[in-house]
């Protein structure tokens, strides 16, 4: 378990200030322009060599994502952060707006300085009404204190940040179509490539990061990257936030070191399944994207990117959703469907026709409604839609299908011929 | 230049190829929906996907660009199950009600549904179901065919400059839209049922007329216009169906205006079928015979200055050099081409043609437009200055009226002849613009040439693209926009006053003095001519396909051939001679217009010298060698030419207020005067009789 001196966010549960002077106290900002002297490329390789990867689902280092970006361009360079966390089960970004929001900006001013990029731009999802206003009052003490504008921190190098609010589409997270929002056009994701860095916001060299990666640079920067790499294994190394929720006793967002075991996780800090761990019946382990994980799984996983994804699910963005027996894991995933029939956005035919096609089934599903041989049909139309589109939505609302079907067939098969008994028996009355 | 394999065999390519167009260059078909040649590239329909060596997932082949050792393979079992599937989603949520599609035959999802598809489906839940959309009178939709290809939406935005239409709605839910259910109002509306690879746009005053496969196809050019769009003419047991674009990248590309497409109907409507002569006010139909004994006697004894001839917009090479014969046997003078009454100097041939090629219009790096508006007078020449101004952002300057559309920004130069004197002395931001340029174009509209102060416009614009250095070798910036198909025709002819003649005008005044007593209307259809005007006295035949403007004016009236029912020749705004073939007979005893005056000579005795189409076209080629052949430009020389004069201030108007009707075609239409009735401004009040007089 993490001790708590080595927690990055110490305010992640706002009882110490989200204030800068609070902020401050815990170490924010100090020496700033210490970091900043040590130059672009020392900043890129420290935090390359911490071993950080993208805390926003992907997994793509960002020091590598970084180091991508020109070193010399007409154009300028811009930094854009994501902050439309709109990943069922997940909410991290939220607890880092609003209670550490100066990680945030400071993190963006050591990234932003690292690629030479003078703007960054934090998209903040619609619905984060009052920690975009918390994000704000941040930035504008940041400016006051002269670590923002012109010449921040006393660095030479001019900073600014503009938070820009969504409207509340899930779509406008990934990354593409977060850069079409942002410049006011339709949310739609664009093709890659060219890559971002190469021409992203208004054509210019960009960078995409999530609001977790860039907050926790400052603190790497600081304690330096062997102390980050320290916790975890190699290629999963440091801290990471979990956010837990479902049939726990204690829903939490914590701080935990990376490659900890499900069930530690879940007993230790959320205060164990509802009904004790014998109760649980699966765990979609990262946020609503990842396939489930039935319980013989989750005893022994490791939660974090390799771990995962040797059991054949995902790390995503660590959004841990529980679900005990009580739970019709049928309609629970049937649910995930609707949502991403309700979010594509209608530009590639598998994701466009697929999703809707799938909860169609998924709905007759949970009621039984269906033939036997629906269920590999059901697998092959989610296979069909797998990487064969834009961006990764697809993707995302063929896996939790293919959970329920791997782990879970036997249950589906039941409702099935339970429904066709049922059937039998009004006919028969 | 990037080398890389496709299935194994070897191919180079220009650098920025994508490897779908890699694959067509050596003969490997490549299913699409989304891609097309002339639009941007979204990469949605997720049809084209391709394996490519190392890669992790298909890519779409028609938005990766060709690097060096590529490796790709487009028909491996992965790309069969990528297409496969893409295919199955495709048809999922599609009605397949091809039995009572109009598209049925001609349909890119059916061919490729029955090439690439499973044979059969597996989706058994209810389909989705679209309300159609009221996209005007030309477009009828069937939105739950439509498939999200949003190549529609790509045309109006880019090529045609209308964004009129875009996608409402997310995912499942989306669909192709107008802004709150407004029409699509533009004159290139047509192509988008072109690009539309389904049912869901299709041709509606088409709608359910004919099959694809029960079509007569011709090639053809168009005539409606100056610009001379080559177009496929579709035709059933003798009838026009339906106008198509054809490709020629040298003038339209693979569009057409909607009316070279959407006037055919008016080829079947109001035409004249027989010989008719004037009886008690009234024409009255007669034979041939006695239609041309009735001229013949009122010719004989004439002296050739007491007659008149006049070659109207749509006349035909082989009909004008046909009539200049027949005249000249005479020794007739009065000969004009210009019925809008134009009087500028047309001596020489770089004087009143475009020297700029239509296809070089996309290196110009500004472009001035005197008294046009482009958009209703050449419409696929305007389409080409918006894809310059889209690549490049050019500056274009207007002098006329800038408050209209013209589908891309311009700068007002003031609407008034004075800015270009103020341009040929170097006066005015526009002169920094144009001196700064390499590649400037000035074009001249007709309308602006046909004013009275018309030749001393002509000699202003000729100083000032000679000054801006618009004239160089490979360059020639200095434009006339005819907006007449028959016009540069006829003037190479020299179809214009001879020796001591009069110009259209002065024979007009001739006719009601009396000193002209025999007129000669070449399909003339003049909307500003009246009879009045003419006076009682004039003996006027008209030879013409429509019962239009022309045909009232007539004592007698001859029926000749639409540009749909002969093979004949016609030379562009650029100087470019091209040929029409016929797709269809004239209909009944009407004739093709150089037969009728060939046969009207025997008669009065002036026998012309040729007795098959051939022996006219030595004719043609002796008179002008630029009709050689057929398609290419022959550039004139840069010569002297103009009149100086004063300019005065009278603003520019536009040459067409009715973009819709401005032909006998085009106005017999019914699909036009529906266009006219949605989009046009509000016709204007017929002319009361006898208070008429000329503009």
């Amino acid at each position: 378990m993490l001790s708590d001196k080595d927690r990055i966010f110490k305010n992640l549960y706002g009882d110490l200030g989200a204030d800068l002077k609070s902020a401050k106290a815990r170490g924010d900002w100090k020496d700033t322009n210490k970091i900043l002297a040590r130059g672009h490329d020392e900043i890129i390789a420290e935090v390359k060599a911490s071993g950080l990867r993208g805390r926003g689902g992907a997994g793509f280092p960002p020091g590598v994502k970084w180091s991508f970006m020109p070193k010399e361009s007409s154009k300028p360079s811009y930094l854009v952060i994501n902050a439309d966390e709109s990943e069922p089960g997940t909410c991290k970004d939220r607890e880092i707006l609003r209670h550490e929001p100066h990680k945030l900006i400071e993190g963006a001013l050591i990234a932003g300085f690292a690629m030479r990029a003078h703007r960054a731009f934090i998209y903040v999802r619609g619905e984060f009404y009052n920690e975009g206003l918390a994000l704000m009052k941040a930035i504008d003490e940041a400016y006051a204190a002269g670590f923002l504008g012109k010449n921040a921190c006393g660095s030479g190098w001019d900073f600014d940040i503009t938070v820009h609010r969504g409207a509340g589409a899930y779509i406008c997270g990934e990354e593409t179509a977060l850069l079409n929002s942002l410049e006011g056009k339709r949310g739609m994701p664009r093709n890659k490539p060219p890559f971002p860095a190469m021409a992203g916001l208004y054509d210019c060299p960009t960078t995409i990061n999530n609001v977790e990666t860039i907050s926790v640079v400052s603190t790497i920067m600081r304690k330096g990257a062997k102390w980050f790499s320290s916790f975890g294994r190699e290629g999963n190394t440091g801290t990471k936030l979990f956010c837990i929720s479902g049939h726990v006793n204690n829903p939490c967002t914590v701080e935990e070191e990376m490659g900890i075991p499900m069930r530690t996780l879940i007993e230790k800090h959320a205060g164990g399944v509802k009904g004790g761990w014998d109760n649980l019946l699966a765990v979609i382990p990262g946020g609503s994207s990842c396939p489930c994980l039935p319980k013989d799984i989750c005893e022994t996983v490791k939660m974090d990117y390799d771990g995962l994804k040797e059991a054949g699910s995902s790390f995503g963005t660590g959004g841990v959703i529980v679900m005990d027996k009580s739970t019709d894991i049928i309609e629970a995933i049937c649910r995930l469907s609707k949502f991403y029939k309700h979010e594509s956005c209608g530009q590639c035919t598998p994701c466009r026709e697929g999703t809707g096609w799938v909860l169609r089934i998924m709905e007759r599903m949970v009621k039984g409604d269906a033939e036997i041989h629906e269920i590999d049909q059901l697998w092959d139309i989610t296979k069909q839609m797998e990487g064969k589109t834009i961006c990764a939505l697809a993707d995302a609302a063929a896996w939790p299908v293919q959970g329920l079907i791997r782990h879970f067939r036997a249950e589906i098969e039941e409702r099935i011929n339970s429904y066709k008994q049922s059937l039998k028996q009004e006919g028969a009355a | 230049m990037p080398k890389l394999t496709i299935n194994g065999i070897e191919v180079e390519v220009e650098k920025g190829t994508t490897v779908l167009q890699a694959c067509e260059m050596i003969g490997i078909e490549v299913p699409r929906f989304c891609y097309h040649e002339k639009l941007a590239i979204v990469a949605n329909c997720r049809m084209c996907l391709v394996e490519q060596k190392g890669a992790p997932k298909p890519v779409p082949s028609c938005h990766s660009l060709c690097v060096d050792n590529m490796e790709i393979e487009t028909d491996t079992p992965a790309v069969r199950q990528a297409r496969q599937s893409v295919m199955e989603f495709m048809l999922a949520n599609h009605p397949l009600d091809c039995p009572i599609c109009d598209q049925g035959g001609e349909c890119d999802l059916q061919d490729q549904a029955f090439a690439y598809g499973y044979d059969r489906g597996r989706f058994h839940e209810s389909k989705r179901a679209v309300v159609n959309k009221e996209f005007g009178p030309l477009i009828k939709t069937v939105m739950t065919r439509c498939i999200h290809c949003t190549r529609c939406i790509r045309f109006g935005e880019d090529i045609a400059g209308v964004p009129q239409l875009g996608l409402v709605g997310r995912g499942e839910d989306a669909e192709v839209s107008t802004f709150v259910g407004e029409a699509i109002n533009s004159e290139l509306s047509g192509n988008m049922v072109d690009v539309c690879p389904v049912g869901a746009l299709t041709n509606k005053p088409y709608a359910f007329t004919a099959r694809s496969w029960e079509l007569t196809k011709t090639d053809s050019i168009d005539v409606l216009d100056a610009v001379g769009s080559a177009i496929r003419i579709d035709s059933r047991d003798g009838k026009v169906m339906r106008v198509l674009p054809n490709r020629n990248e040298d003038i339209n590309e693979v569009w057409i205006s909607d009316k070279t497409r959407h006037a055919c109907d008016g080829l079947s409507v109001n035409r004249i079928t027989e010989p008719h002569i004037r009886v008690k006010g009234k024409l009255k139909p007669v034979s041939w015979d006695k239609a041309f004994k009735t001229i013949a006697d009122k010719l004989s004894g004439l002296d050739g200055k007491q007659m008149a001839a006049l070659a109207g917009n749509q006349a035909d090479c082989e009909s004008i050099l046909a009539l200049k014969d027949l005249m000249t046997a005479y020794d007739c003078p009065n000969l004009d081409c210009r019925i809008d009454g134009a009087d500028y100097d047309v001596s020489e041939r770089c004087g009143y043609i475009m020297n700029t090629p239509i296809l070089q219009i996309e290196q110009a790096d500004a472009i001035l437009l005197v008294g046009t508006f482009l958009r209703h007078e050449a419409t696929m020449i305007n389409a080409r200055i918006r894809k310059a101004w889209f690549k490049r952002k050019i500056p274009i300057g207007v002098i006329g009226d800038a408050d209209l559309d013209y589908t891309y920004p311009v700068t007002a130069l003031g609407n008034d002849a004075s800015v270009l004197e103020d341009l040929a002395k170097g006066k005015g931001d526009f002169a920094k613009v144009l001196a700064a340029s390499g590649k400037a174009m000035i074009i001249v509209g007709a309308g602006a040439l046909a004013r009275k102060d018309g030749a001393a416009i002509q000699s202003v614009c000729r100083v000032i693209a000679e000054k801006y250095g618009m004239l160089d070798k490979a360059w020639n910036g200095f434009n006339v926009l005819q907006t007449a198909a028959a016009r540069v025709g006829a003037l190479d002819l020299g179809f214009v006053p001879q020796k001591g003649g009069k110009g259209f005008a002065d024979i007009v005044k001739q006719c009601h003095k009396g000193a002209v007593s025999f007129l000669y209307l070449l399909g003339v259809d003049n909307t500003d001519l009246t009879r009045k005007e003419l006076g009682d006295d004039a003996f006027v035949v008209y030879q013409g396909t429509h019962f239009d403007y022309g045909a009232e004016l007539a004592d007698v009236v001859l029926p000749g051939a639409a540009y749909s029912e002969k093979t004949a020749t016609y030379i562009n705004t650029e100087g470019r001679p091209q040929r029409t073939h016929a797709a269809v007979k004239p209909p009944e005893q009407a004739k093709e217009d150089w037969k009728i005056i060939r046969a009207l000579s025997g008669i009065v005795d002036k026998t012309l010298p040729y007795n098959a189409i051939e022996e006219l076209w030595e004719r043609l080629i002796k008179q002008l060698p630029q009709v050689k052949e057929m398609g290419k430009i022959v550039m004139p020389p840069w010569k002297e030419f103009g009149k100086k004069g004063n300019v005065d201030k009278t603003p520019f108007t536009p040459v067409f207020d009715n973009y819709y009707q401005t032909c006998p075609i085009s106005r017999a239409s019914l699909v036009m005067a529906q266009c006219q009735e949605q989009f046009g401004p509000p016709v204007k009040p017929v002319k009361a009789a006898g208070k008429g007089g000329k503009k």
